[in-house]
């Protein structure tokens, strides 16, 4: 009953979302306010049909309803219920249930939130919001329904959860992205409703920046997690691969980047407002690009979902129109939008266009990398490879000379800075930066790098502007009068500084072997003893196996104890190695089991990896930089006003 | 294409791939610089059985037979370049993670660093020409407005 | 001037439309086919035991003077048990010489298997290492190679040979390759 219900909601859903695409549209062109004032109600009334079905498909797991073929294929009475619950969006169908839930959940706050805007606005906003979500339902009710059902003849229990998603960080990891993906529609509808209306000021760019800073936010945090997922549980130390998928994900977040720096000169400066609306149609359709590329098998990820071609087909033609669409509409109006941009080559604004080119090319080379492969095979050139070596090489020097001029952006002066003033502002910390960089390697390892000598050089350079620029800004303005956002900006831009760090660090100065080890024996690492100290057998709720202990050591004191596990799971047939790591702010122990050798020894992995935590600290330090900016009073104070008036 | 398509997936599964499971031998080499040199081999390498997975990840056994021949080679004393092309020459550029530098990849490896270069001048060039635009409207209005000061006061005299 | 005032506002329509082409391009496609890199190269070692009389030792010769095809297969392999009675229908055209290699099997196993389903195979090559097989760039069963007269590797299928692959593709090459000199 129940999953019919829920399907039921979904044609629903699609009914109101038909509703609130057309009659507001329409309305707001013949101006016609009845029908303008469609456009709320509709969306609500979509997100509530819509989250009601996702809530049926929850229970039909909760509730071990195996008579649905979806929880049949991904859940199992054995499986903990949090896994139960985190297994609807580990496939296709309830993936693809959860976009556009999570539609759904933004077109609603931003129907709610949205008083101060005009009506007319709001109506083609939501007229947006409402066609893409057209787009996914039928999607969803024709090719990937979630509520199939297996009557009269359904299992006893289903084929459970892949092993390796049962785990907390990659439990919610997809809900963030998609939050994250998703939230840069609105970024997008508010630019095609400003193109729509003609009205292409500098208010639609006031308007779209918190809800872009938000999606942005979210989908940092995403990436994060699922870099620290992979780190923690696959075995291998690593925390990016460059595969599709990841870089599907990737691809947003650089235009989200530069997207939200591009807003920023628009709105203050009413400069580059094409380019800006261009941003914001890029970024929604890489999101899109990447929906497509993971269902759609034309590339080879262990992300991927289950291939069909029917899925890619349609996913394919529908981010063509949409974003066809939307481009021919921007052609239309290219020739109206009427830019003032009176700035010196030096200037706030030349830099934030510098950094939006940077990001716009690393975008673009991530895109050729992860595609080139397919145009080669599809110009019938032969089969190539493209992975971490191609982009390791390439992507990491494109992003060198953003690192440089981020910190100078935020302390030039709008429209023109004098090249003296700037040289007086930072030699200092030039200079304490390419000191350091130079010498903290050799402090520490004994040897000078050159690499480790730039990544430290450029991270420390950044935090020291930044945070030199920051004092400046206090003595001279009143505490009053400084913004959050300018909080936000210190915090996410220190933020990136802690990631490259790590990322230079643990990427530098990682060791790593491969030995034979029994229970009693021990090997010695960099400078570390790790000894193999214990054994035992396990059991789990869904899984038994081994685990062991592991002690590392210097110069006999204990550094840390480590528990790397084994586990089989019965239903699968399939076995995974939990990794024992020791979690350190400027290190981690890192220690895998691979596979039992003789009737004594194991295979064991064993890493040292430097600062890699700071990978991720970063990462949460820049979306809490967002989160901040978010919170602007400049952004607030319109909307309290309007609830509460 | 479909036939072909669903006999393939039936091949895929035909070919005993448990990826993830464990089933590694330990390769120990005499010296550092051997191991590192197997290693980075290893990793750049892609696996034809498990295609996400590199031939240090890789648990089919064609992995497992390649990380062997990849081990005697080295032992035997090939550089990386000429066990590259051994495992080029009866797999195709499609086994190494790096795409090498040919006619077909220019635009992958070059593309790149030509774009940031046409990016920055064209935004520069045209921060430039806006601004030269811009500086001049505002002397031509300047002068336009000392002309109608003339012409005025002339009309008051 | 006005060109480039005419055609800015086309350029990301330009761009959507080319990766939209590359895209739709690749739904057609099976990203896990990894085409052979031997094809029109000369055939490489066939030095194994034959699997039927392991004294004999075969050589690259024997796929010498005629067309003929090498099928790679084992019996642990699910689907070369789909395709052998393909195999035997082939060798029962008397249209090409079919010869096998046996990819990291057990001689004894293999021999029980060929006595109970019948031998489409002029000459079995024994592989249990699957060193040949590296040599040929085998990565998978099963697998079919297509060699002319002068031992030069034509054609490739990867994954089962249909009665549908037979009639479609490999016939018309083999008549074509029979046509052509030694």
């Amino acid at each position: 009953m129940i999953p019919e219900l829920g399907h039921f909601a979904l044609i629903l859903a699609l009914t109101l979302a038909i509703i609130q695409t057309l009659f507001p549209l329409i309305g707001a062109t013949i101006n016609k306010i009845s029908w303008m004032l469609l456009a709320r109600p509709t969306a609500i009334g979509q997100f509530i049909f819509v989250t009601f079905a996702f809530f049926c498909l929850m229970y039909s797991f909760v509730t071990n309803d195996f008579s649905v073929l979806y929880v049949a294929q991904n859940s199992n009475t054995n499986l903990p219920l949090f896994y139960k619950v985190t297994a609807l969006w580990s496939a296709h169908e309830g993936s693809m249930l959860l976009w556009i839930t999570v539609l759904s959940c933004w077109t609603f706050l931003v129907a709610i939130f949205s008083k101060s805007l005009p009506l007319d606005t709001i109506a083609r906003v939501l007229s947006v919001l409402g066609f893409i979500s057209i787009g996914f339902l039928i999607f969803i009710l024709t090719t990937s329904d979630p509520f199939i059902r297996l009557l009269p003849n359904f299992p006893a229990n289903g084929q459970s959860l892949n092993p390796l998603l049962q785990d907390p960080g990659l439990a919610i990891h997809p809900p963030m992205l998609y939050i994250g993906y998703v939230g840069f529609s609105v970024a997008f509808a508010f630019a095609m409703a400003a193109l729509l209306s003609g009205r292409l000021d500098a208010a639609w760019t006031r308007w779209s920046r918190p809800w872009t800073l938000a999606a942005w936010c979210f989908l940092t945090f995403g990436i994060t997690l699922g870099s620290w997922w992979s780190y923690r549980v696959l075995g291998w130390g690593g925390w990016w691969f460059w595969d599709p998928v990841e870089n599907a994900s990737f691809l947003p977040w650089l235009t989200g980047t530069a997207l939200l720096h591009s807003l920023m000169v628009t709105e203050k400066r009413g400069a580059f407002k094409s380019w800006t609306l261009l941003l914001a149609i890029c970024a929604f359709a890489l999101s899109l690009l990447g929906t497509f590329l993971v269902r759609s098998g034309i590339l080879i990820s262990v992300h991927a979902f289950a291939v069909d071609p029917t899925r890619g087909e349609y996913m394919l033609k529908f981010l063509f129109s949409v974003i066809g669409i939307s481009l021919l509409i921007y052609a239309w109006r290219a020739n109206k939008i009427k830019g003032s941009s009176n700035f010196a080559l030096l200037s706030r604004e030349t830099l934030l266009l510098t950094n939006n080119v940077i990001l716009m090319v690393a975008m673009a080379t991530v895109l050729l990398g992860t595609l080139y492969p397919l145009i080669l095979q599809a110009l019938n050139l032969g089969k190539i490879s493209v992975g971490p070596p191609y982009f390791n090489a390439v992507f990491v020097p494109l992003m060198m000379p953003l690192f440089f001029i981020m910190a100078l952006g935020p302390q030039a002066d709008w429209q023109q800075m004098p090249k003296k003033a700037l040289l007086e502002k930072f030699w200092l910390v030039f200079i304490a930066a390419l000191i350091l960089g130079c010498a903290l390697p050799y402090l520490f390892t004994g040897t000078e790098n050159l690499f480790a000598t730039v990544g430290i050089g450029l991270g420390l350079w950044i935090i020291f502007a930044t945070l030199q620029g920051s004092y400046r800004l206090h003595k001279k303005v009143n505490l009053k009068n400084i913004s959050r956002s300018h909080y936000g900006m210190v915090i996410a831009h220190i933020g990136l500084a802690i990631t490259l760090i790590g990322i230079t660090l643990s990427s530098i100065y990682s060791v790593e072997k491969d030995v034979r080890l029994a229970p009693g024996q021990s090997t010695h690492l960099a400078n570390f003893k790790f000894a193999f100290t214990n054994i035992a057998a396990l059991t789990g709720p869904n899984y038994t196996g081994f685990i062991t202990q592991f002690d590392v050591t210097q110069d006999h004191q204990l550094m840390a104890t480590l528990h790397p596990q084994q586990r089989f799971f019965s239903v699968q047939q399939e076995g995974i190695s939990d990794p024992g790591i020791s979690k350190g702010l400027f290190q981690d122990f890192y220690v895998a089991l691979g596979e039992k050798m003789d009737t004594d020894s194991w295979a064991v992995r064993i890493y040292y990896k430097p600062f890699v935590r700071w990978i991720w600290a970063g990462g949460i330090l820049m979306m809490l930089g967002g989160i901040i900016s978010v919170f602007d009073k400049r952004y607030r104070k319109q909307s309290l006003k309007k609830i509460f008036d | 294409m479909r036939l072909i398509k669903s006999v393939l997936v039936i091949l895929l599964i035909s070919i005993s791939c448990k990826c993830f499971a464990e089933n590694k031998m330990i390769y120990s080499f005499n010296n550092n610089s051997q191991q590192q040199q197997f290693d980075t081999l290893t990793y750049e390498l892609r696996c034809l059985v498990c295609q996400n997975q590199n031939l240090a990840e890789s648990n089919a056994t064609l992995a497992a037979d390649l990380r062997t021949q990849i081990a005697e080679m080295i032992v035997k004393g090939f550089n990386n370049q000429e066990i590259v092309n051994y495992l080029v020459n009866r797999y195709g550029d499609y086994i190494l993670y790096e795409p090498p530098v040919m006619k077909k990849t220019w635009l992958l490896w070059f593309g790149p660093f030509i774009l940031l270069a046409v990016g920055l001048s064209v935004l520069y060039i045209a921060v430039y020409i806006i601004r030269r635009r811009e500086n001049k409207l505002s002397e031509i209005s300047t002068i336009e407005k000392q002309k109608i000061k003339r012409i005025l006061s002339a009309m008051e005299e | 001037m006005i060109f480039i005032k005419l055609i800015k506002p086309i350029i990301p329509l330009l761009i959507l439309i080319s990766i939209g082409f590359f895209l739709w391009r690749g739904l057609a496609i099976n990203p896990t086919l990894v085409p052979s890199a031997l094809i029109d190269k000369q055939i490489p070692e066939f030095n194994l035991r034959n699997l039927i009389s392991p004294q004999q030792t075969l050589s690259k010769q024997i796929f010498l003077g005629h067309v003929s095809l090498l099928n790679v297969w084992a019996t642990w392999c699910t689907v070369c048990a789909n395709e052998y009675p393909v195999l035997i229908d082939i060798k029962n055209t008397h249209l090409v010489t079919i010869y096998g290699l046996d990819y990291k099997d057990d001689r004894q196993t293999a021999l029980r298997w060929i006595k109970k389903y019948g031998n489409p195979f002029a000459k079995i090559g024994f592989d249990p290492e699957g060193t040949t097989a590296i040599n040929w760039g085998v990565y998978g069963t099963p697998e079919t190679f297509v060699i002319d007269k002068k031992g030069i590797i034509r054609y490739k299928v990867i994954g089962e040979v249909s009665h549908r692959i037979w009639q479609r593709i490999l016939l018309p090459l083999i008549e074509k390759l029979q046509r052509e000199s030694t």
